[in-house]
């Protein structure tokens, strides 16, 4: 997995609430047998019209945002379907960072095992980086995952809290396999005893 | 006495090989069920590890998302399509795993077909690639929706790395008014909790009106966990689910049935149990529901009609409600029953079993389709289909002027050319209303099967039970 230790890079705003994965990748995207290759369909229907052109109002179509390496959102982010297309197509985009005021559950398992760091901040301090955000290519936020700390264009930091163990393995780019597969004898003894008392299951 | 536990706690605790210092645990998984849409990146990983599958009998594979649903005998069309359904098939057998193929009569829809081949079991731990697992919640079975990545994780090691979820119980007191059925339970729960309502949290599903559904009615409701945000959802096994489960194929038989059902009798939750979070809906409030908008939780009872955002104070919410109504075509106001329909779809994991079946059937009897709408019946799995033609449903619908497929998810999420056109609306028995999930510039509203089977008679959308 890619590490995740600091980034900076412009923030383009994203302000819809309730964001489904439908929408950051729709369905018939997903008959590729790839990871790869998905930050062409990223947000494909916001972003381009039915014959393919680019909507030039869509945030990440403007010259400014093209670049972006990190979205500011709405709350429950990433809801819906499980599909893993959806933080495989930011992170191809570029997106490798996503603030909001809270993310739906398997998204957020997905992006943490996919080098992508998700921010969940109180609704005011999101308005604020929000605010940050609609300013521009000249208005970067600089994450330092480490300190758990974001730095505002203005030099404002903002504090953020992390599971510690979803922080080790972005900040090391670990393969949690391999982390479990270290307690392969641990599984064996526990299937052993779990065989015994429920030998149906 | 030991401190009483919910029956989340007892599952967890009960599958919990290993906790860290920082309270992230190491959860077995018993089972595990595979299609084709969010494995073969779990595959390609394994392979360029050089890792194994560590219990090949735990896992179950089956093409449904992308497979077509008519004939058959032909091949399949759409390449990427076929790519990916060989893929599940190479992948099965390169590895050693249990394999249900396209033409086999139990192939279906992952969440019909678990439970139907008693692979699904109360006390078990499951996962699949898929956010609706929540289904087999239904068992008193503890099933999480999962990525690819975490599949990969399943494969090689049969656990998933999890914190523990937030303990919510969901109590709808009383008795469902008659014509009010489990979708609609579900659907108002979601627009009582909202689509992040349940974040973090598991639900159990507890209240006479639950107690009285059946195992299909069941499902439905904790299918629709997912749509509230929460990681699992879950009823106590009782006799209604012991009497499902018995006998089939993949159950235990014989003295270990008995050892089963008696450790499954204990997994209620106790009395005096503590929950993070309680919600309670009167059975006797819930009407017909309908979605109106883009999200689950826009949704209301048939009588209702269209909201109008200009009230609306956040301007986040507000803005989000105008969107959906313009993306959905309709006005302020505007009476739910007022709504036309082109397409109408019966199918998904949500209601595709014969109950289901059975309840559209009774209003589609001795009716036909409007004129100009084309709807569809979609079975859940061949066994679902079988069945179904045994009882002379299929007959009752084609009779109607509905079109009769074969098994898979099929609209719901229009990858196999099953789909809306852009502008076009649908009453959908399925699970999401997003902007473009049954077709790009689709129109989706969700409701039971007796109500889509009046909207397609009707033309629009209409209270079934004027039609009873
Ligand atoms: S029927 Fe729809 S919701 Fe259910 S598994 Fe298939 S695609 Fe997913």
């Amino acid at each position: 997995m890619q590490k995740f230790t600091t980034l900076e890079g412009i923030a383009a705003p994203f302000p819809m609430v309730n964001v489904d994965t439908d929408r950051v990748i729709p369905a018939r995207f997903l008959k590729t047998i790839k990871k790869t290759g998905l930050g062409k369909h990223l947000f494909n229907e916001l972003r381009y019209d039915e014959d393919g052109t680019e909507k030039p109002d869509f945030v990440l179509n403007k010259p400014a945002y093209r670049e972006a390496r990190i979205l500011v959102a709405g709350e429950n982010f990433g809801c819906g379907s499980s599909r893993e297309h959806a933080p495989w197509a930011l992170v191809d985009f570029g997106i490798r960072c996503v603030i909001a005021p809270s993310f739906a559950d398997i998204f957020n398992n997905n992006a943490s095992k996919n080098g992508m760091l998700l921010i969940a901040l109180p609704q005011e301090t999101v308005d604020k980086l929000m605010e940050d955000a609609d300013k521009g290519g000249n208005a970067r936020l600089s994450v330092d995952l480490e300190k758990q700390r974001i730095v505002r264009p203005d030099g404002e930091t903002i504090d953020f809290d992390i599971d510690p163990f979803k922080k080790h393995c972005l900040l090391n780019g670990l393969d949690d396999i391999a982390l479990t597969l270290q307690k392969d004898d641990r599984i064996s003894a526990f299937e052993g005893a779990h065989k015994a008392a429920q030998p149906w299951a | 006495m030991a401190q009483p536990k919910t029956l989340f706690d007892k599952i967890w605790d009960s599958h919990v090989v290993d906790v860290q210092e920082d309270g992230t645990c190491l959860l077995y998984i018993d089972r595990q069920i595979i299609h084709e849409i969010t494995s073969a990146q779990a595959f390609e990983g394994l392979r360029a590890n050089r890792r194994t599958v560590r219990r090949p009998e735990a896992q179950l594979l089956v093409p449904d998302h992308n497979v077509p649903t008519t004939d058959r005998s032909l091949p399949i069309e759409n390449e990427e399509s076929r790519i990916q359904i060989d893929l599940l098939r190479e992948n099965a057998e390169a590895f050693g795993l249990p394999y249900i193929e396209l033409d086999d009569i139990r192939q279906g829809i992952v969440h019909v077909i678990g439970p139907e081949q008693g692979f699904t079991l109360p006390g078990l731990t499951m996962a699949c690639g898929d956010s609706h697992t929540s289904t087999h919640g239904a068992f008193g079975c503890l099933a999480f929706g999962i990525g690819t990545s975490e599949v990969e994780h399943v494969l090689a090691t049969q656990s998933l790395i999890q914190r523990p979820a937030k303990n919510m119980r969901v109590t709808v007191d009383g008795a469902l008014p008659p014509g009010v059925v489990a979708k609609d339970l579900a659907l108002a729960v979601i627009g009582a909790i909202g689509t992040a309502g349940g974040t973090g949290c598991v639900i159990e599903y507890a209240g006479k009106a639950v107690e009285d559904l059946s195992m299909e009615g069941r499902m439905t409701l904790c299918n629709m966990t997912i749509e509230g945000g929460a990681r699992a959802g879950l009823v106590a096994p009782d006799q209604t689910t012991f009497d499902y489960v018995r006998g089939r194929p993949m159950a235990p038989k014989g003295a270990a049935w008995e050892q089963a059902e008696a450790y499954w009798r204990t997994l209620p939750s106790d009395p005096g149990a503590a929950y993070d979070k309680e919600v309670t809906i009167p059975a006797d409030s819930i009407e017909p529901q309908v979605t109106w908008g883009t999200s689950p939780e826009m949704v209301l009872p048939i009588s209702g009609s269209v909201p109008d955002p200009s009230g609306v104070e956040d301007a986040n919410r507000k803005r989000s409600l105008e969107r959906a109504i313009d993306y959905m075509g309709l006005a302020a106001g505007q009476a739910l029953t007022d709504i036309r329909v082109d397409k109408v779809f019966i199918g998904s994991c949500t209601n595709s079993r014969i109950e289901d079946l059975r309840a559209a059937a009774a209003v589609a009897e001795g009716r036909n389709v409007a004129e100009g709408v084309h709807a569809m019946v979609v079975p859940g799995s061949g066994l679902v289909k079988h069945q179904a033609e045994e009882e002379g449903l299929d007959a009752i619908f084609k009779q109607a002027g509905f079109d009769w497929r074969e098994p898979g998810c099929s609209m719901c999420i229009a990858m196999n050319g099953d789909m809306l056109l852009p502008g076009e609306r649908s009453a959908s028995t399925s699970n999401r209303n997003f902007e473009g999930r049954q077709g790009p510039g689709g129109r989706t509203h969700l409701m039971s099967p007796a109500m889509a089977a009046a909207a397609a008679v009707n033309g629009h959308l209409s209270d079934h039970r004027d039609l009873i």
